[in-house]
């Protein structure tokens, strides 16, 4: 590890203002990419801004149909949540009891990890992503491979999940790391059926072939028949391009047998 | 005497409450005043010439020490690295052993290779100094495919066609006759994947000169101090045995891969002499996974002959072994030695011929990994007799049966080299089909059809050759070292008992197995007794620990001792009873006389070795201390058999092993809860090898699993709750009638976990690992899907 200025702001304005003045700054939310990053030496930031002495980052509350959970809301703590199941359940998935206690949300949702778990939430359900600038659109939020609709310095403060009528994510892990080969979570909210996938592609996206195939006929059969385009798919020793496209299908259908 | 601490009881391990209280003492653990940290620049390139190496900047970071290059240690006469086993090609020329300095001088050759070591006042100055380092590569193309070496550019100058040797073993002349009798033949091509060891601790080393004295002390994680001191000294040139130490501490796991004298070590050892200081590295695991020898990585072509009846004719095999870079300490013995001559397995197949062309390339070196050829032997082996069994439709079991070497056979000579004392093989497969309900083994397979599933059950029945060896043997085949064990028995003076082994434990529990016998065969308290091993400063001379050995050999050389200590008790009983000597007999901790009611417990002879009132001083010696040496006259050769079911999600390609049995013939078994935890940890690794690891390089010559995100260690959520079970035929010719058990779990398993997925997609091979992708590939083209 490298030596670093460390900052613990206590309000967002501070928060912000230290990354600005920062030569290179660094958010550290639950560090669970971060700090290994840092052990590593992979990165060098001159400041590392410590995100947990901000208030009300953190918790998860329901208004209406409206889940809103903190940015600093730990995995362990959606897990535990009966707000929105297909949620908890992904949470819960997430790493180890390790990972789960230390690893938040908007974390997770900020490095736009592609084999992360939250994004095929944050995409597949109707979210709004709310930041220290405004509300950014779920199905905006994730531009590239570690990329995010997120400016400079801006920082999550919470995510808003309206509740689906039916959702289920289903996961095929890595078998090393256990991060998400492919991801799928499959919501339905009144007749439109949203397919959210993780870990296949350079960042989280909406499969809309399978989409528009489920919303004329929510079976796993409909799954059947429908193209996955793999060309811009992640390949690497686990899984293939073409590997993963099958696998998209697979869980697609996995998800919406369990949602009969 | 059969006690609850004796031999055949299940003693709670007396490592456990320091290791899992934190309390253990490993290399790391030891700091010293003054220390110095050391950090290792690594080529980043699998091939590259070493232009120029400017160390200044290096030199003027904070905190650093000093910067240490290849050159450096070629000015100091620093020796290279030896490899301890001569192999020769069929033509009878000696292999070619390429120069492997410690560091780097003018050229590197596996990504990971060290060339320089930066020593610092902290950790973080010796990397910052690293890093400061600017060295000037010219990148070369790197080979990298094994199968194409030979034809490939040549890595290093002296060694043409990048070929070590050209080894074989067997009659070819009756193989191929055999082959010409054969009703059916059988044939397979298999990849033997390459491996990442993986011990728990990383490699470690601290090294320390002593002014006073010119001595010098490193405590290093190896598994056989004394072969590091032999080479450090008389290779290496660090200086003479009896000025320098090494002590193995607490080692968190070898698993072979600790048994090496590696570049670090020597670097460490020699720098803390340059400068007068300790000097400390411990690995990272990144560099563990780069620079640790692996294991494995065959290419093989193997064929069996088979009669009409199934009776085996002949058995050929062509296997091309990586070596990597550099020839590592014992790694031309792995592929040769420790592989060809176990090709008969269990099977009385008459003529066999095995042919294996040994091949450098730009990886990191490969040795010794748990099982360490044998593994290897047992895959071609048990695949091949499987496929001849689907290929001749005769029942996989059966066709085993009709082939064993019987009871009745023993002694067994095979046609590889090796004679077989005894066993019954029969025996432990008849144990795992029980166990395994095979006969309801259809019915499973329907059910998993109806579920959408596939079903498939396969067997590995093994033989390993252990408790390495007779001296002699081994050193008229190539090894340039002995292969005895030391063993002491020091009883104190009231009565406790000292052992000191040349044996070393990296998790093998020998502070208990040990105490064990001793407690059995002194009747001496098992809390009694303490084992002492990892110090060439405390025991003799000896190996050290690897190819199941510890108490085959090293657990001999005590029980060797302890009768010079049970005889010279039963002469100071003799005189103190005024006895006849061969009146008194030892039984259960007393010395008797017999047709008497006189006796003397164990403790009141020590006592008076020790306080020698009524003591023959004029014919004996005080005192009551033993020390043994032990050569074996023989290996010794556990076997057994495993039968593994696995359950396949088409639909995904993901194995699950629905069940392992796993019969063993260890021979007696001491302490029966460490060697099923034994058994547990090789299985493991044997079911890893097959679904799981996988140490890949890129074209390149990146390693691209060179870490846990990529490199898959077997966890217990992929695991089955093995059955483990044995049967016993005692060894013929070591005191205990032991034979060892530390490897046959992952030799037995990995053969029986793919022919039971290649049962299941019904295909004749799929490449290990078989990962989801791998079997759904298959199914996809032309399994039974």
């Amino acid at each position: 590890m490298y030596q670093f200025n460390y900052h613990k702001p206590s309000t967002l304005t501070e928060a912000t203002s230290r990354m600005v003045e920062a030569e290179e700054g660094a958010y550290l939310s639950g560090g669970m990419t971060l700090i290994p990053t840092l052990k590593q030496r992979l990165a060098a930031p001159s400041d590392v801004i410590d995100l947990s002495g901000l208030p009300g980052m953190s918790g998860i509350s329901i208004d209406g149909d409206i889940v809103s959970i903190g940015a600093m809301t730990r995995h362990a703590e959606v897990a535990a949540s009966d707000a929105i199941p297909a949620l908890a359940e992904l949470a819960g998935g997430i790493g180890d009891a390790h990972v789960r206690n230390r690893g938040t949300l908007g974390g997770s949702i900020a490095n736009s990890d592609p084999a992360a778990d939250y994004p095929a939430a944050i995409v597949a359900l109707d979210s709004t992503v709310r930041t220290s600038i405004g509300p950014i659109a779920g199905g905006d939020f994730f531009t590239g491979l570690f990329e995010t609709a997120l400016r400079e310095g801006e920082i999550v403060t919470s995510v808003d999940f309206r509740i689906p009528d039916a959702a289920a994510y289903e996961k095929f892990p890595n078998p090393a790391s256990r991060y998400a080969v492919v991801g799928v979570m499959v919501a339905r909210c009144g007749d439109a059926v949203c397919v959210g996938v993780t870990g296949a592609g350079p960042y989280a996206f909406r499969a809309t072939a399978l989409e528009e195939a489920l919303a004329a006929d929510f079976s796993p059969g409909a799954v059947d028949g429908v193209a996955v385009d793999s060309s811009d798919f992640n390949a690497d020793i686990h899984a293939s391009a073409e590997y993963r496209a099958h696998l998209v299908g697979v869980l697609t259908k996995r998800a919406v047998a369990r949602l009969g | 005497m059969a006690t609850e601490t004796g031999i055949g009881a299940s003693v709670k391990r007396k490592e456990d409450a320091r290791f899992i209280t934190g309390a253990g003492r490993y290399t790391d653990d030891v700091g010293q005043h003054g220390q110095t940290y050391a950090v290792f620049a690594r080529s980043p390139y699998a091939r590259a010439r070493l232009n120029g190496l400017d160390t200044s900047a290096a030199l003027a970071t904070d905190g650093v020490v000093a910067v240490f290059t290849g050159a450096d240690l070629q000015a100091s006469e620093v020796g290279d690295l030896p490899c301890g086993w001569m192999v020769k090609s069929k033509d009878g020329s000696d292999m070619v052993q390429p120069p492997h300095p410690p560091l780097a001088v003018s050229s590197v050759n596996y990504v990971g290779e060290p060339y320089a070591v930066v020593i610092g006042e902290t950790l973080d100055a010796a990397k910052n100094g690293a890093e400061a380092l600017d060295p000037d590569f010219e990148e070369l193309e790197a080979v990298v495919d094994l199968a194409t070496a030979a034809g490939a550019d040549q890595i290093h100058e002296s060694v043409p066609n990048n070929q070590c040797y050209d080894w074989e073993l067997g009659d070819k002349a009756a193989t191929d006759a055999a082959f010409a009798q054969a009703h059916h033949v059988a044939s397979i091509d298999i990849v033997n994947n390459r491996l990442i060891p993986n011990a728990i601790e990383p490699r470690a080393a601290l090294g320390e000169y002593d002014e006073a004295s010119g001595t010098y002390t490193l405590h290093t994680t190896s598994q056989n101090p004394h072969l590091e001191r032999l080479v450090l000294a008389a290779f290496v040139n660090i200086a003479p045995e009896a000025r320098l130490r090494v002590i193995s501490p607490d080692v968190g796991g070898g698993f072979g891969s600790k048994i090496f004298v590696y570049a670090e070590e020597t670097a460490v050892i020699w720098a803390a002499g340059q400068l007068r200081r300790p000097v400390k590295w411990r690995a990272e695991r990144s560099e563990s996974f780069l620079a640790d020898a692996h294991g494995r990585d065959h290419v093989t072509h193997a064929e069996l002959a088979v009669a009409q009846d199934g009776r085996f004719l002949g058995l050929r095999v062509q296997n091309k072994a990586n070596m990597g870079a550099y020839l590592s300490t014992f790694a031309s013995s792995v592929p040769t030695y420790l592989y060809g001559t176990l090709m008969a397995g269990q099977y009385k197949t008459p003529a066999i011929y095995v042919e294996v062309q040994s091949l450098f390339t730009n990886t990191a070196p490969v040795d010794a990994y748990r099982g360490a050829g044998r593994p290897e032997a047992t895959y071609i082996v048990e695949r091949l007799v499987e496929t001849a069994a689907r290929e001749m439709g005769i029942d996989p079991a059966e066709l085993r049966r009709r082939n064993f070497i019987q009871p009745a056979d023993f002694p067994y000579e095979t046609p590889v080299a090796l004679t077989y004392d005894t066993g019954d093989y029969e025996a432990s497969l008849n144990r795992a089909l029980d166990h395994a309900d095979y006969a309801g083994f259809q019915a499973r397979r329907e059910a998993s059809e109806q579920a959408g599933k596939k079903r498939g059950i396969g067997f590995s029945c093994y033989i390993e050759a252990c408790g390495l060896a007779p001296s002699q043997v081994a050193i008229s085949l190539g090894a340039g070292v002995g292969l005895f064990e030391v063993g002491e028995v020091r009883v104190d003076v009231t009565g406790s008992v000292t052992v000191v082994t040349g044996s070393h434990s990296h998790g093998q529990s020998h502070e208990t197995t040990f105490a064990q016998i001793i407690s059995d065969k002194l009747g001496v308290p098992f809390e009694n007794v303490t084992v002492l091993h990892g110090d060439t400063g405390r025991s003799d001379y000896a190996l050290g620990t690897y190819g199941s050995r510890s108490l085959a050999v090293g657990g001999s050389a005590i029980i060797k001792a302890t009768d010079k200590i049970i005889a010279k008790g039963k002469k100071i009983a003799a005189h103190m009873l005024e006895a006849n000597e061969d009146q008194v007999e030892f039984e259960d901790g007393s010395f008797n006389v017999a047709d008497s009611n006189q006796s003397l417990t164990f403790g009141e002879v020590a006592f008076s070795a020790y306080v020698p009132a009524n003591y023959p001083l004029e014919d004996l010696e005080p005192g009551l201390s033993e020390k043994a040496f032990y050569d074996p006259p023989n290996f010794t050769y556990p076997a057994g058999a495993h039968i593994c079911e696995v359950e396949v999600d088409p639909d995904t390609g993901v194995v699950t092993i629905e069940k392992f049995v796993a019969v063993d013939d260890f021979g007696h078994v001491i302490n029966p809860m460490i060697v099923e935890g034994q058994v547990h940890g090789g299985l493991a690794q044997g079911i890893g090898q097959a679904l799981l690891e996988h140490g890949v390089y890129d074209d390149t010559g990146q390693l691209l699993s060179g870490s846990y995100m990529d490199y898959t260690m077997p966890r217990a959520d992929d695991l089955p709750s093995f059955t483990v079970d044995t049967t016993v035929t005692p060894c013929t010719h070591n005191p205990l009638g032991v034979k060892g058990c530390g490897e046959a779990g992952a030799i037995g398993s990995t053969a029986a976990v793919m022919n039971a997925v290649t049962d299941a997609l019904g295909v004749k091979d799929v490449p290990m690992p078989a990962t989801s992708e791998t079997v759904w590939r298959a199914l996809r083209n032309g399994g039974n899907g």
